[in-house]
């Protein structure tokens, strides 16, 4: 398909990994923010193709990954009441909570479906009036406009039977989290290019500064994804850090400000606590006081949930880029996609499902025997 | 889930006061609102998250980043290393 096979050709990409080969002279560490372009980068073994100067650390961009065990086990308290169909992107369902996940609940009685888009659980709202109809609003930037704009329709179409679970999160306190971390080994950033899609490349530009980092937008093609490496590393070699955009037809300095705005008129900024790396200030958004009445943890009682985190799961080192997947002691042994014991497992854009599709029978390099 | 697919608009329409569209993901179609861009028309390619458009992919743009890729590493075979010929970003 146009745009998708030309950003795959094996040609080009040889290219620009013979350009990176000439441009490196000595060891750099750059991290891909975004769980996409992690997968992009193991399923075509990019980073293998890499010279060994070039470390590449897969950034906590993985939305169901970092969406905090509490909220996952408050979805599953509203999704088992009777008078609610509970509806959630797929990749959520088999996310496991404190003792079971959403696709448990569903087997012993409760009504959860997978959409596509937050708008077909508006149009279930409106099927089934009787009926609470809730959807599990996660995701980062990208995904904000299309829950917004959601909200916004259903309280235009005064659709009363309709509320959100709110768990986004926000791209660029990660960032500044991952930066200010005693352990950062980070030198250069790809940033996430949908998400500037929608905010634009202007947030960047204080954490350019105030680190001191090159960060370069970057897209999901494999020669996306080479060219952002090709030029982070080339402001490295040279000294320099800049924003800059390697995804030019899909971003516009400014972003999509219509976006911006509708997403401010219904979220507000608050702190958010990310699974497996802890609370991060002003990392996340909420429902603002003008659509609180669309809040599912206003509408239904879900307080005092216990919550008990897998003491074997990892998940928090692989999503701060401390260890590699396969690092991890359950590792396709007892962790698998189709048992898994974390997030990270699950997700589409989880590092461990991306290592154990595609990598499953390497063995870590590097790793410690222990 | 960030993920955004990039798809071909085949079909405008409004709905409820909304601008919406059947769009092509490579044989597989669906319906997208277009809130987000009010420029995109039939024919025009767009990225596609959880149902709604986000921007116009632009074509210009991306047929000059292939170009940057094609000509990548061209001047220095040529004349070996050349300092400060990063191709315009
Ligand atoms: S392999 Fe499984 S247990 Fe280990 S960190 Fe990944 S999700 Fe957690």
């Amino acid at each position: 398909m146009k745009y998708l096979d030309e950003f795959g050709d094996p040609d080009l990409a040889e290219r620009l990994l013979d350009e990176i080969r000439r441009t490196v002279t000595q060891p750099w560490a750059l991290m891909e923010v975004c769980g996409g372009q992690t997968h992009t980068i193991i399923r075509n073994g990019i980073d293998q193709l890499l010279p060994d100067e070039v470390t590449l650390i897969h950034g906590p961009g993985c939305p169901v990954c970092v969406t905090p065990l509490e909220t996952i086990d408050r979805a599953m308290a509203i999704a088992a009441r009777d008078d609610v169909i509970f509806c959630s992107f797929g990749d959520m369902v088999r996310v496991p909570g404190s003792s079971k996940d959403l696709f448990r609940v569903k087997s012993e009685g409760g009504d959860v479906r997978i959409v596509y888009s937050p708008l077909d659980a508006v149009r279930i709202a409106q099927d089934n009036p009787d009926k609470q109809v809730v959807f599990f609003g996660i995701g980062f930037e990208t995904t904000a406009p299309a829950n917004a704009m959601t909200v916004q329709m259903a309280d235009r179409l005064g659709i009363k039977n309709f509320s959100l679970l709110v768990s986004h999160v926000l791209v660029p306190p990660a960032m500044t989290a991952i930066m200010e971390s005693p352990t950062r080994r980070v030198q250069g950033f790809l940033a996430a290019g949908h998400v500037c899609t929608v905010m634009g490349m202007s947030q960047y530009e204080p954490l350019v500064q105030r680190y001191n980092v090159p960060i370069v937008v970057t897209g999901f093609e494999p020669l996306d994804v080479l060219e952002g490496i090709r030029r982070t590393l080339l402001q490295l070699e040279q000294g320099r850090a800049e924003l800059e955009n390697a995804y030019p037809r899909a971003v516009a300095p400014e972003g999509n400000p219509t976006a911006q705005s509708v997403v401010a008129d219904v979220f507000d900024v608050c702190d958010r606590p990310w699974r497996g790396i802890g609370l991060i200030p002003q990392s996340g958004w909420r429902l603002s006081d003008k659509y609180a009445q669309f809040d599912a943890e206003q509408r239904f009682d879900v307080t005092g949930i216990q919550t008990e985190e897998s003491g074997e799961c990892r998940s928090g080192e692989v999503l701060q880029g401390l260890i590699k997947p396969n690092e991890c002691e359950a590792f396709g042994t007892t962790c698998t996609p189709r048992s898994p014991l974390g997030a990270p497992m699950v997700s589409s854009e989880g590092a461990c499902a991306a290592y154990y599709q595609f990598r499953r029978l390497q063995t870590p390099a590097g790793a410690s025997a222990s | 889930m960030c993920l955004g697919v990039p798809g071909r608009v085949e079909q405008v329409w409004e709905a409820d006061g909304t601008r919406m569209a059947t769009v092509d993901f490579g044989g597989v179609r669906k319906e997208v609102c277009l809130a987000y861009v009010p420029d995109v028309t039939v024919g025009d390619y767009t990225i596609v998250h959880v149902g709604f458009a986000l921007t116009k992919l632009d074509e210009a743009s991306a047929l000059e980043t292939l170009e940057l890729f094609r000509s990548v590493g061209l001047l220095e075979e040529e004349f070996g290393p050349v300092a400060g010929m990063e191709a315009a970003s």
